[in-house]
């Protein structure tokens, strides 16, 4: 998948959890949860649909990678292209 | 009342764990509470009150002074009170000598702009030392504090401001900006903000004031000035089934509960060090995240950010905490990313460890053992209790599930209520009846600001009636069995449903709105909303995102719901109230009770 791609999902995503959520407006490396006031049951919940689309597994111990909107794209391997 | 036919979120776990034997001579470190039984004979309060020092002169008791001053006039002064971790990993240290300077300079900056007893202090900040430094220092002055938990948003803040009269606000720029900056116009008495800005840096936004500036240019000097024990000290807001939230008044003579608790509940020893995971927010975080660890003279760790497993891991390892006071949904958590976690981490300064917020399971006391070689010790009480009022003890055997017994000086019950309104007390041990306790500890609450009638309703006789449906066994342990109303236990907040039903109104679409708690294994429950709409308009996908984006922004995170169903209707009483728990049941698959009162079903 590209950034891109992996963007879009995780704004699909965001849009189910907190549709108030504006992702364009975050940098990529800012904590998500901060950013987008998400509380740790949004944050389950997000990880848990990440897992649903991408059909990957995600150990609990990896949650802390998938923090930031950079981290989420490197955790799935997102290329630039 | 029927008591067993209203309860929920019971659960028969009664004997279905092994107890945790305890040898209380085995323990690294002699217990302050060794022996249960006598420690309940010989308790006197007069004796707890005697651990404090009052202020000099006798001239009363302030919760400011027994935390901060006299351990910065005594041999502590130079010793680390409070430990501060930033969110980036910045750490900063205040001795006692350092927090009475900062405390004092607030007291004054208050007494500055004309604040004087009785003045409603609020902070709304996440866990930065300035949050301390203004609820220790509004104390001293004897204004009032108030922290509100900083996720919450504009439209809880904005109740909870106006409940409370605030007149000055202690928040971030950033917070403001995003949240209070649109309230003003609807908050008249609310006379000075003073802003903390980025990384606690400078600010100059108008209508406010810099935190920064205000306090170097006060004194560091500062007396505080007799204070009665019945003096108003803080204010907590919690939720009920109606109406708007209820704002608990307690007073500074509270302070001789969070101190003893801290002794007996936690076994907090002079060279400890502790750490309170909650936030300042709700009342755990200011009892026992700032009060009882300071009174106590340990070292309170402050950490910034919010629960992640690995980084609370290093903080135990590092910081060397001792004494780990915490919560269910953050055990379970951490139980979900396992003990093996753990493997590598020398967690040998760990002593005690105790949760509170809803009942602790007990796979998650029994998780305590297996990774960290020792229980989590539940323990049970209220915004209403202002200190720890049921728990397990150290020195004291385990029963998993259960939250352990009534402290010193506490005298619990089961009690039933009669048509009356009077009750009585269920001597049968393992029936389920309403949890009372004898009115009188110094922390009881003293009233709902402005609110007798309900305040009144809280009590029968001798008794302060909780609102926790309980069982007592025979050994005099007791046990969660539910709520008797229909207030929502989320990740260990108390959620009201009237205030998520009326963010929901407000929309022009939503009819009706009906709000329940739904179990969840790892929250104990979440917000769930049933909606019906105005004729016009059609549930769709789209329309639920828009409530659930709406609740959010008003309501903020946890308190908004995390689940929206349509309805064409809701059941309705006679008297026009939604039946949550049949909404509720109907959810769970529970059988529907007594429906005599419906009157319109939902559709």
């Amino acid at each position: 998948m590209t950034r891109d791609e992996i963007t879009r999902m995780v704004a699909e995503i965001l849009a189910g959890i907190a549709p108030e959520a504006e992702l364009s407006a975050v940098a990529g490396d800012a904590d998500l949860r901060e950013a987008l006031d998400l509380d740790s049951m949004d944050f389950l919940n997000f990880v848990a649909a990440l897992h649903e689309r991408t059909g990957r597994p995600i150990p609990e111990a990896d949650y802390p990678k998938l923090s930031t909107l950079d981290g989420v794209v490197a955790y799935l391997g997102g290329t630039d292209a | 009342m029927a008591a067993t036919g209203t309860a929920r979120g019971g659960r028969a776990v009664v004997g279905a764990y092994p107890r945790i034997v305890k040898d209380p001579a085995a323990l690294p470190v002699a217990p302050n509470l060794a022996d249960y039984e006598a420690a309940r004979r010989a308790f006197d309060w007069r004796e707890a009150r005697a651990l404090l020092d009052g202020l000099p002169g006798g001239q009363g008791l302030n919760i400011a002074h027994e935390a901060v001053d006299r351990h910065a006039a005594g041999p502590r002064a130079g010793r680390p009170a409070l430990r501060w971790i930033g969110r980036g990993g910045a750490a900063r240290v205040f001795t006692w000598r350092d927090l009475r300077a900062e405390t004092n300079r607030f007291a004054n900056a208050l007494r500055g702009l004309g604040l004087g007893p009785g003045a409603r202090v609020f902070t709304l900040a996440g866990r930065i030392p300035e949050l301390y430094v203004a609820v220790l220092g509004a104390l001293k002055a004897k204004c009032v504090a108030s922290p509100l938990f900083s996720a919450f948003g504009p439209e809880p803040i904005a109740t909870r401001l106006e409940l409370g009269e605030a007149e000055v606000l202690v928040t971030t720029e950033a917070l403001y900006r995003r949240k209070v900056e649109g309230l003003r116009a609807r908050l008249p008495r609310l006379a000075h903000v003073v802003l903390v800005g980025e990384g606690g840096g400078g600010t100059a936004v108008p209508g406010t004031l810099d935190w920064g500036r205000l306090m170097a240019e006060a004194s560091p000097d500062f007396a505080i000035p007799p204070t009665d024990p019945e003096d108003m000290a803080l204010l907590h807001f919690t939720s009920g089934t109606t109406g708007r939230p209820k704002g608990v008044v307690h007073v500074h003579e509270a302070v001789v509960m969070h101190h003893v608790t801290g002794r007996n509940a936690l076994d907090l020893h002079p060279e400890d060090v502790f750490w309170c995971t909650a936030d300042p927010g709700w009342v755990t975080g200011t009892s026992y995240g700032i009060v009882a660890p300071l009174t106590n003279g340990v070292t309170n760790v402050v950490v910034e950010a919010e629960f992640d497993a690995q980084a609370w891991y290093e903080v135990l390892e590092r910081e060397r905490i001792t004494v780990w006071y915490t919560a269910p949904t953050a055990i379970r958590m951490m139980m979900k990313l396992g003990a093996e976690a753990l493997r590598g981490r020398d967690l040998s300064a760990l002593r005690v460890l105790a949760s509170v917020g809803e009942p602790l399971n007990p796979e998650a006391v029994l998780w305590g053992v297996e990774a960290f070689g020792k229980p989590f010790h539940d323990n049970w009480w209220q915004t209403e209790t202002g200190g720890i009022m049921i728990a397990n003890l150290v020195a004291m055997d385990v029963k998993p599930g259960s939250m352990g017994r009534p402290l010193p000086g506490i005298e619990a019950a089961i009690v039933e209520r009669g048509a009356d309104g009077a009750v009585s007390v269920v001597e049968a041990p393992m029936v389920s009846g309403e949890l009372a306790l004898k009115a009188g500890w110094p922390s009881m609450m003293r009233g709902y600001l402005h609110e007798e009638a309900r305040y009144r309703k809280c009590f029968a006789g001798e008794w302060y009636l909780t609102g926790d449906l309980a069982m007592r066994d025979e050994e005099g342990y007791f046990w969660f069995v539910g709520r008797a109303d229909d207030v929502i236990k989320s990740m260990g907040h108390l959620i009201g449903p009237f205030e998520v039903e009326s963010a929901l109104m407000e929309h022009p679409a939503v009819a009706e709105a009906g709000v329940i708690g739904k179990p969840d294994p790892v929250a104990g429950e979440i917000v769930k909303a049933f909606v019906a709409l105005k004729p016009g308009h059609e549930p769709s996908e789209a329309l639920r995102r828009e409530l659930l984006g709406h609740a959010r922004r008003r309501l903020g995170a946890v308190v908004a719901p995390k689940e929206i169903d349509f309805r064409a209707g809701l059941p309705r009483t006679r008297s026009g109230k939604i039946m949550r728990r049949l909404l509720r049941a109907r959810e769970l698959g529970l059988p529907e009770g007594d429906l005599s009162t419906l009157e319109s079903d939902e559709r």
